[in-house]
């Protein structure tokens, strides 16, 4: 058997036969993690989809409130990082220590840009009330359409607190790998974390693809 | 290395297409487009479109054995189970009895 | 060829076969092992106890229910009881049950593997189910739930006094150790079979553990996200399911069923797959329909998720929507049935024997047709506004539950127990008990189909003068489960130490799990195995002998 004629790749563990293998099944294990945080954003799609039903002339007015410009900036900055990220996977593949660490230091980075914007909108809406509980007191909003706003801002906080949270988990590992990618850990045989992490970090940035336009740009110019 | 993945040129190329359906989503939400459903079609499609570029180019799904994609799709069908499931009990609300 | 055989009968003093018990001691060696055979045992452990916990409050129960009155616990308390035990029972034990005890140790051996695709991830899982179960028992602990285990809103997120969000979050975490151990056999399913073991040569256990998989990676996510936005809603006032916040409750139900009812398969499945190797192996036969038995695994998983709201046929749920969800429930009920007529088939002409696991077979395949078939009432729009929320589902669901499940689980337990601990248990006192949890099972709940159907609601304390001796005969028969229960806990522990020493195949079964020494090494083989037969090929067995 090949197992002891020549000396197993390092990387390779002990109950996978090859390289190629272990990776096949590094790919398919990331893509059925990721399966499972479509049906967990999904479950918030969902009720999003219900109430924007329930309530259609309440998310339009509510949605007004956000700044659609700063959502622009994010979704480009998001994009943007989503590049940097490919582009930090393709080195990887190729063996570069500096460029690849160089590549996810930038698409940290551009989270961070992210989720400071994002703790700007916050802020925001914390400072005109538009908070859901207690102390939602929209003050542009008329109050025949208060409910439904209500929905809507509860919407936004757990999708867009949702994304953050795991932006938030993503950038450390980001760092993380980038600091091993510097140390030569990653070569053209292996560079499995670096393209698992990619996955991860692409899928946040579809999530995003779908929240701008759904929160953001749901009547902006009210045409209905 | 069995896979082979996008080259630096369809990278780039998918990146431009990202930033210019962006920018087309951003100005189709202030255009009219008669019925407000529409306009919602319009958005997700072009969300859709972004999607699709980034799991196939940048999530190497194109590159990769095809029961990836058979997984990628299955996800989203379940989402769509999910939702049209559920609406479908509202949408049904005052049919009978 | 360094092939480590099992030691000669009678050979001079050998020292003792290394296998993956003896390899190396110490709570180390077990904490952190990535062996998917110690990480089975670890959940062992654990799920024994948590079913403790889960059977302690049962019997709290049947005793308040022995008296008319509600005399024993007052009803805010009763809540948290009934509550309780199903939250352990179901999280804690029927879903990991299966899977993360059989499973873990069996399918790489199964699959002529050398370990599961991801072994740090398997420990992972069992630290994180260990992680949530002592969130929810601290929940309890600290004032307990009060919800019912299907916490609906808005009671729980709005007018509950009890620990909502503790065992919310308990859950929450739990669900990742299904997630896990659900990613892991699909990916080893479908990149780790031996050369020559297609998939129409898998065995039927494996199967069922693939299409449970599918239902866990699906399905929990969903009810993750439905427990933090009760959470949420709980803490932060968010309104997703409080009509004062525009919310709607129904919703909820939805979120809430759409993982909870494909759950229920979680949970039969992998039971099921136990049954088939149990029938084949005890009537020395091929599986009747193998391929149908096979896809019918998947076509449970699913249909499965095409029927959740028949949970809600009173709820206000829209009459349409009752009756599509109801018309789906009688399909998703075919595969089940197309199970039971296969196994039955199997038994037709075949060498059928006696052994213990085989008596829990035939006692999944009676009991588990009861409660199928009960379950098709219940799926019955006019029947159900009549049943809905009596103890008729009450035993509907016990006797798939427990007399499908755990009868699935504790056969398994019984054929593989010579392979996972090299011992033999006692044979006479196994019978015993298997027979002592037929009896005692039945006499627990059947009586609760009558009493359901006479309209006594579940979840109440206090019950008319004339549901008592229904009642008293029900938890007359529990206190002879708890004590079938005791017996094998007994016996099986006592075996690890002084149980007849086993050989690889005690039973003379077919499948890759009894090429290997009892117990096997920690690599499980010395050399990939390369497959030739189909599954199940007793017909064409070699002279090997029965029993030992």
């Amino acid at each position: 058997m090949s197992e002891h004629a020549a000396a197993a790749h390092p990387r390779l563990q002990h109950h996978f036969d090859s390289l190629e293998q272990q990776k096949e099944a590094s790919v398919l294990g990331m893509w059925t993690f990721l399966v499972t945080e479509i049906m967990f954003f999904g479950g918030l799609f969902l009720v999003y989809t219900v109430y924007r039903v329930m309530y259609p002339d309440s998310f339009a007015v509510a949605s007004r409130e956000l700044n659609i410009f700063l959502g622009l900036i994010n979704t480009i900055v998001l994009i943007g990082s989503s590049f940097t990220m490919a582009m930090g996977v393709h080195s990887a593949a190729l063996g570069r220590k500096r460029g690849t660490a160089l590549w996810l230091i930038v698409t940290a980075l551009l989270g961070l840009v992210f989720l400071g914007v994002k703790v700007g909108e916050y802020q925001e809406k914390f400072e005109h009330h538009l908070v859901p509980g207690t102390h939602f007191a929209p003050d542009h909003i008329p109050v025949e359409h208060h409910r439904g706003a209500e929905a809507y801002f509860s919407l936004y906080f757990a999708m867009t607190g949702l994304h953050a949270t795991h932006m938030i988990i993503g950038i450390p590992m980001l760092l993380w790998l980038a600091a091993m990618a510097y140390r030569g850990r990653f070569s053209r045989a292996y560079s499995t974390p670096v393209e698992m992490f990619g996955l991860y970090w692409h899928f946040v940035d579809i999530i995003w693809i779908f929240l701008f336009p759904l929160l953001y740009l749901i009547d902006p110019s009210r045409h209905h | 290395m069995s896979e082979h993945g996008p080259s630096l040129k369809t990278y780039v190329a998918v990146f431009v297409a990202l930033l210019l359906l962006t920018m087309a989503t951003y100005t189709a939400a202030y255009m009219d487009f008669g019925s407000h459903s529409l306009n919602v079609l319009v958005a997700l499609g072009i969300a859709v479109m972004k999607a699709t570029l980034v799991i196939l180019f940048f999530m190497h799904v194109k590159y990769n054995e095809r029961l990836v994609s058979v997984f990628v799709v299955a996800g989203f069908a379940w989402l769509a189970l999910l939702i049209v499931g559920t609406l479908h009990d509202y949408w049904t609300r005052g049919w009978l009895g | 060829m360094s092939s480590t055989a099992t030691a000669p009968s009678a050979a001079p003093a050998v020292p003792p076969r290394e296998h993956y018990l003896n390899v190396n001691f110490g709570v180390k060696s077990w904490l952190l092992t990535t062996d998917h055979k110690r990480i089975a045992l670890l959940y062992l452990a654990t799920i024994t106890v948590m079913f403790a916990l889960g059977g302690a409050f049962a019997v709290a129960i049947r005793l308040e229910l022995l008296t008319p009155p509600g005399d024993f616990v007052q009803s805010e308390t009763y809540n948290k009881l009934f509550t309780m035990h199903g939250v352990i029972m179901v999280f804690f034990f029927l879903i990991p049950s299966v899977p993360a005890v059989l499973g873990n140790f069996l399918l790489p051996l199964m699959l002529g593997a050398k370990d599961l695709a991801f072994p740090r991830l398997n420990l992972a899982s069992w630290y994180i189910f260990v992680v949530g179960a002592a969130f929810t028992v601290w929940a309890i602990l600290t004032g307990g739930l009060d919800t019912g285990w299907t916490f609906y809103a808005p009671y729980s997120t709005v007018a509950s006094n009890s620990n909502v969000v503790a065992a919310g979050l308990g859950i929450f975490i739990t669900g990742f150790s299904s997630i896990l151990t659900g990613v892991n056999f699909i990916v080893t399913t479908h990149k780790m079979r031996a050369p020559g073991l297609t998939w129409f040569r898998l065995p039927l256990f494996v199967w069922a553990h693939y299409a449970t998989s599918i239902i866990m990676i699906l399905g929990t996510p969903v009810i993750a996200v439905t427990v933090l936005m009760v959470a949420v809603e709980r803490i932060a006032h968010l309104g997703f399911f409080d009509p004062r916040l525009g919310g709607d409750p129904i919703l909820f139900q939805h979120l809430f069923w759409f993982y909870s009812h494909p759950a229920v398969y979680i949970m039969i499945l992998p039971s099921m797959g136990v049954i088939s190797e149990l029938v084949a192996c005890f009537s020395r036969k091929r599986v009747f329909g193998y391929s149908f038995v096979a896809m019918s695994s998947l076509a449970i998983a699913i249909i499965g998720f095409f029927v959740w709201g028949h949970h809600m046929f009173v709820s206000g749920q829209s009459t349409y929507a009752g009756m599509v969800f109801s018309f789906l429930s009688y399909l998703v009920a075919i595969p089940s049935a197309i199970k039971v007529f296969n196994w039955t088939a199997t038994l037709y002409k075949g060498s059928v024997a006696w052994d213990t696991p085989m008596l829990y077979a035939f006692g999944f395949i009676g009991l588990f047709t009861i409660g199928g078939l009960t379950g098709l009432f219940l799926a019955a729009l006019g029947l159900d506004v009549h049943v809905h929320d009596t103890y008729f589902v009450v035993a509907h669901f016990h006797y798939i539950m427990v007399g499908g499940v755990l009868m699935g689980y504790l056969g398994g337990l019984h054929f593989w127990w010579p392979k996972i601990t090299g011992r033999m248990y006692n044979e006479g006192l196994a019978k015993l008990a298997a027979l002592i949890i037929f009896v005692g099972f039945n006499l627990t709940f059947f009586p609760q189909f009558i009493l359901g159907y006479l309209g006594m609601p579940r979840r109440y304390h206090m019950y008319p003068e004339e549901f008592q001796v229904l009642n008293v005969m029900s938890s007359a028969g529990a206190s002879i489960l708890g004590i079938g229960y005791l017996i094998p806990l007994l016996y099986l522990t006592w075996s690890m130490r002084y149980g007849r020493i086993a050989p690889a195949n005690p039973w003379g079964a077919r499948g890759l799990e009894w090429q290997v020494p009892s117990p096997p090494t920690t690599y499980n083989f010395d050399q990939v195995p390369h497959v030739q037969e189909e599954a199940y090929d007793y017909a064409t067995a070699r002279k090997e002998p029965a029993h030992v």
